[in-house]
């Protein structure tokens, strides 16, 4: 009875509010961020990212010859109450001279439904494929995939609605989908109110303790109206095409694969990424430009796969290949060469690798080889990076 | 035929809801793992995300644990951003506002006592320095009376259909770790002052329950592998000084340890840091009864 009523005493007493908590920081203001990224780039023989067979658009490109700043990005964050989560993404980019602020991301979560659902709203990057919903401080290569590039013009962000379910299962099982204004690449603005919407699936899991995966199907149905080639700003890339407008449907699909290890669970120490996607694209619709018009369908495949491995802390080697191709139709030929679409010499095929090193969980140097075969042409690039973050430093996606 | 089928069908079903009756938590470290099933017994289905072989500093938000955030009804994390890295990413996209922080299904285990080491500044020059304090509070077991004491609570309060037998099963934990706690400090008398050298900055509650004089670190600044430059310093500080052992976890490399012993008289001594980390450390009375053999076994 004695030792009862002890216990009973050590409960009450060394309870302390259920409420109690402690935050990480005790402010109300946002956690704020700041990457600072750029790099000294050294082309032979492709000193701008021109891919035959395809429109390119967003911000496919490559890094300016010489040094020059990537995105120096503004990130804050907060809970707004219980029921939402606020988060802004604004990178400053450097464009002839100019520099330009641009809103990548400002979107707002629903983070208090049932049954596992969650909404979002905003501006935001899409939940299709795997790499697109990676912020670009946090990719392993200092550029993004040709098909990446290609398809999604770097990395695909709009103004829209996202839905997602989560299973209540062991296995991760999600399910979402997006309906976007269609202001961007892949799409371009017409006079519908919904210029794409997209639908995915992720199923993932452990295997022991060593193991983890993650598999994913998307689906991108885009109306683009009026779409040229060329960008919002340009780091280097074409503009010679950009007279020629596509309008009609470009669909897209995305599969992603991703496998990561690290012995005894730990990846502190060593630990291994090998992940790949496949896109397949069709397009159909009217191509035309001051005086001529013709009606353009194309049918367009990339994959990349790469593979990047920890071999001791805070050093990392990474390997990744990349491959498009595209078959497009034209009832006009010479206006389906004008507008970059002729599909002769759409092989292009990268070969890079990469050695990074990361003094801290802030910092990281990166060297990078890549020597690509593109329309017929082969050439070379050594880039060297830097990625540094200011402030506080989010968790990272998968 | 059918009647089998039928029969199979409904247990089963009666089966999964059981199963699913069953308070659902999520432990971030074995430690609280091994707490939570003390505390909840058959009552509760413990998933532990994280093993002693793992850096917690060091986790990836893998599908794995967000699939078994999204089922939990209860959370339970160290906190003081010991989890930074990963936590609010499964956090935002478990989709399970039960578990969100400031709710009652999510319990931080730093916000239950008080930390060591709260830094005076605040600069990403003195290293991966956590603003609330040291974290590693798990090793001092008056801190884990205290978890445990507001974790029967939370148990009670997310299952009051169960509040008895959470209470009985809460004090009666309560009663066998402070005579646990007891023979320890009795046992461990003997290591007051003993001098050491750890390899990261996680014993700071071990060493100020039992009285063990930190000496050195082998890392430079806390997260920052140790450097050529620094263990020059700690084995000329050793030289200097003397230290017995030189502590470092299980999931922790230890070849600094081994280079720092070959030269000096310091032992290496792997401890097992939290549960799981050594075959004897299968619950939390074997973790601290195989810690304090072990630093005996090194003082002798």
């Amino acid at each position: 009875m004695r030792k009862m009523t002890l216990g009973a005493l050590l409960l009450g007493t060394l309870a302390q509010p259920v409420a109690a908590q402690l935050s990480d920081s005790a402010a109300y203001n946002p956690a704020l961020s700041l990457t600072l990224m750029g790099q000294y780039a050294n082309y032979h023989k492709l000193d701008e990212l021109r891919l035959p067979g395809f429109q390119l658009g967003g911000e496919a490109g490559l890094p300016e010859q010489g040094f020059s700043l990537d995105h120096t990005e503004l990130t804050l964050s907060a809970n707004i109450d219980p029921h939402f989560y606020g988060q802004v993404s604004a990178a400053l980019v450097d464009h002839d001279g100019v520099t330009k602020l641009e809103l990548e991301e400002a979107f707002v979560e629903a983070t208090a439904l049932p049954a596992g659902l969650r909404l979002t709203f905003g501006r935001f990057f899409s939940g299709v494929g795997y790499l697109n919903s990676h912020h670009r401080h946090s990719w392993d290569f200092v550029d993004a995939p040709l098909p990446v590039q290609a398809f999604l013009g770097g990395g695909y962000y709009d103004d829209g609605l996202q839905l997602t379910w989560l299973a209540p299962s062991a296995l991760f099982v999600e399910l979402g989908a997006e309906t976007f204004r269609g202001g961007s690449f892949p799409a371009a603005k017409g006079d519908d109110d919904v210029g794409a919407y997209t639908v995915f699936a992720h199923v993932g899991g452990d295997i022991g303790f060593e193991h983890s995966w993650q598999l994913g199907v998307s689906q991108l149905w885009a109306k683009p109206a009026e779409r040229t080639a060329g960008h919002d700003h340009a780091h280097h890339h074409h503009h010679h095409h950009a007279a020629i407008a596509f309008t009609g449907n470009s669909d897209l699909t995305i599969v992603d694969a991703v496998w990561k290890w690290a012995p005894g669970g730990n990846l502190r120490a060593r630990h291994l990424t090998v992940q790949a996607e496949y896109f397949l694209r069709r397009e159909s619709g009217e191509l035309h430009e001051a005086g001529a018009s013709g009606r353009y369908s194309g049918r367009q495949k990339g994959w990349y796969a790469q593979t990047v491995y920890q071999f001791m802390p805070r050093w990392r080697v990474g390997l990744r290949h990349d491959r498009l191709t595209s078959d497009n139709r034209g009832s006009d030929p010479q206006l389906l060469a004008e507008a970059g679409l002729a599909d002769a010499d759409s092989a292009a095929r990268r070969y890079s690798a990469m050695v990074d090193f990361s003094p801290s969980e802030f910092s990281r140097f990166r060297l990078q080889l890549t020597r690509s075969e593109i329309g017929g042409e082969s050439g070379s690039a050594i880039f060297l990076q830097y990625i540094m973050s200011l402030g506080a430093h989010g968790a990272h996606r998968f | 035929m059918r009647k089998i089928l039928l029969t199979m069908l409904v247990t089963s079903l009666l089966w999964a809801d059981s199963a699913a009756a069953r308070l659902q938590i999520f432990a971030c470290e074995p430690e609280w793992g091994a707490l939570a099933s003390e505390l909840g017994g058959e009552l509760v289905s413990v998933f532990t995300a994280t093993t002693a072989q793992q850096d917690p500093h060091h986790i990836q938000a893998r599908p794995a644990l967000i699939a078994q955030l999204r089922r939990a009804d209860l959370a339970i994390c160290t906190g003081a951003e010991l989890e930074a890295g990963w936590l609010s990413m499964l956090q935002r996209r478990a989709n399970n506002p039960r578990t969100a922080p400031g709710s009652l299904g999510f319990l931080e285990a730093a916000a239950q006592v008080e930390l060591l080491e709260r830094p005076q500044r605040l600069d990403r020059a003195d290293g991966d320095v956590h603003a609330s304090g040291n974290p590693h509070l798990h090793l001092d077991p008056r801190n884990i009376a205290r978890v445990a004491a507001a974790l029967s609570q939370r148990l009670i309060a997310l299952d009051p259909g169960n509040a008895d037998a959470y209470r009985r099963r809460g004090e009666d934990f309560q009663q066998r770790w402070q005579a646990a706690i007891a023979t320890w400090e009795q046992r461990a008398r003997p290591l007051q002052g003993m001098r050491i050298v750890v390899a990261h900055n996680d014993w700071v509650y071990l060493e100020r329950w039992l009285g063990l004089q930190r000496i050195a670190a082998l890392e430079p600044r806390p997260g920052i592998p140790p450097s050529s430059g620094h263990l020059a310093t700690v084995l000329a500080k050793v030289q200097q000084e003397g230290a017995t052992a030189v502590l470092y976890a299980a999931y922790q490399d230890r070849r600094p340890a081994d280079w720092l012993a070959a030269r000096s008289p310091v032992q290496p001594l792997r401890l097992p840091y939290t549960v799981g980390g050594s075959q004897r450390a299968t619950d939390l009375f074997g973790l601290f009864d195989e810690t304090i053999d072990l630093l005996l076994e090194a003082l002798q």
